[in-house]
């Protein structure tokens, strides 16, 4: 039951770019156009949850052990970077399809700080492994969640009429801001 | 020398004013922007690591191999970040803690990693210490006014480092706490850019 509430609270409540602010440059980048929202959120669900689950290891098991978690930022993005490597080199000798649909996205995965943001929430609330993985999970189908929704309604903007200087990046932050709104309904649901 | 040092100093205080014109590094602008002093506070922590991470990735340019730059890269900023973290907890202790996880978030800053690839890799430890530095006050002045803005309006006042309030609007405002939550961030950040827009053109 906890676990369901994690899950719920990190999808909807705390969703990691509407309430946290965590990989908001995916977020406006990736959404012009469904597909490429949708493979980018693919991108990330795969790779937060692998990434969830190997930082919680090699801090409970590498950093706590050793006593050195000043190196924490040090090693969570060196663990990152080489997972989505490692990730992108996998895919694409056995999985070609999906290599295919993910392809572009899984590079620009590294420097997205959603994933990081996450692995580095799971550390500071002191989650056990399984939490941890529901967690990073559940944040994960939030981020998918919301850059889907997002980019629905902005293929709708850009077909109307928007005024010169707020077209782009500026109308959808603002369209982005109202999305939030309707999110922090949600509060209270937990 | 003078004149090319001075050009890249002001180009990162307007023409290439992050996050208004070179639009990267949105997570922490929207995300500690709610009072000016968290503004300036992570504003300052990322223009050390701007300057450090440049000048020492620009005195190594010709030492990284160019096939592993981004790890090379990255490391040196997750250094320099490392430092930071642990230098605001020990004398910024309070600003710590509001500013979280958003502290060892400036490895993944596009800002730092942007001007590590396309300026300090190829120009001279100087113009590339200028450039770090006058990106990283542009970014810290940005994140200072964008929470000026949602200050004013969410709170009706300005306080910088605990002390009494240095701005007030009056007891006849009601503040509009929609702005000091997160979708007026959003709201207000776009609208900002529009201004921003608009001056451009003209």
């Amino acid at each position: 039951m906890e676990l369901f509430e994690l899950a719920i609270g990190s999808i909807f409540i705390n969703n990691i770019i509407l309430a946290q602010f965590l990989g908001i440059c995916p977020f406006i980048g990736t959404s012009k156009k469904m597909e490429t929202a949708v493979g980018m959120a693919m991108a990330v669900v795969f790779v937060m949850v692998m990434a969830g689950m190997i930082t919680w290891s090699v801090d409970t098991f590498l950093l706590k052990a050793l006593n050195v978690e000043y190196l924490r930022t040090l090693s969570f993005i060196l663990v990152i970077a080489s997972l989505v490597q490692f990730v992108e080199m996998f895919l694409k000798k056995s999985i070609p399809g999906l290599y295919a649909g993910l392809g572009i996205f899984l590079p620009l995965i590294t420097t997205n700080c959603a994933v990081m943001g996450t692995c580095l929430l799971n550390i500071g609330n002191e989650y056990d492994f399984t939490s941890a993985l529901v967690s990073a999970f559940s944040y994960a189908l939030g981020f998918g969640l919301a850059l889907v929704l997002f980019a629905g309604v902005r293929e709708r903007v850009n077909l109307g009429r928007v005024p010169g200087p707020l077209q782009d990046t500026s109308i959808g932050l603002i369209t982005a801001g109202i999305i939030a709104l309707t999110f922090t309904s949600f509060r209270g649901m937990v | 020398m003078a004149q090319s040092l001075a050009k890249e100093f002001t180009k990162g205080l307007w023409a290439e004013i992050p996050p208004f014109r070179l639009v990267l590094g949105l997570c922490p602008t929207l995300a500690v922007t709610k009072s000016v002093e968290n503004g300036i506070g992570m504003g300052l922590a990322t223009t050390f690591v701007l300057v450090f991470s440049n000048l020492l990735i620009s005195l190594l340019r010709n030492v990284i191999p160019p096939k592993v730059r981004i790890a090379c890269y990255i490391v040196i900023i997750a250094t320099f970040v490392t430092i930071v973290e642990l230098v605001m907890q020990a004398y910024t202790y309070p600003l710590f803690l509001t500013l979280g996880i958003f502290i060892p978030l400036i490895v993944v800053n596009c800002i730092v990693l942007g001007r590590a690839e396309a300026f300090a890799s190829k120009n001279t430890p100087v113009l590339a210490v200028a450039d770090g530095l006058g990106i990283g006050i542009g970014f810290t002045l940005s994140l200072a006014s964008l929470g000026a803005v949602r200050e004013i309006i969410g709170a009706g006042t300005i306080t910088i480092w605990g002390g009494n309030p240095v701005f007030a609007v009056g007891d006849w405002y009601h503040p509009f706490s929609f702005m000091v939550e997160a979708p007026g961030a959003f709201v207000a950040l776009g609208l900002m850019l529009a201004g921003m827009n608009l001056i451009g053109k003209k």
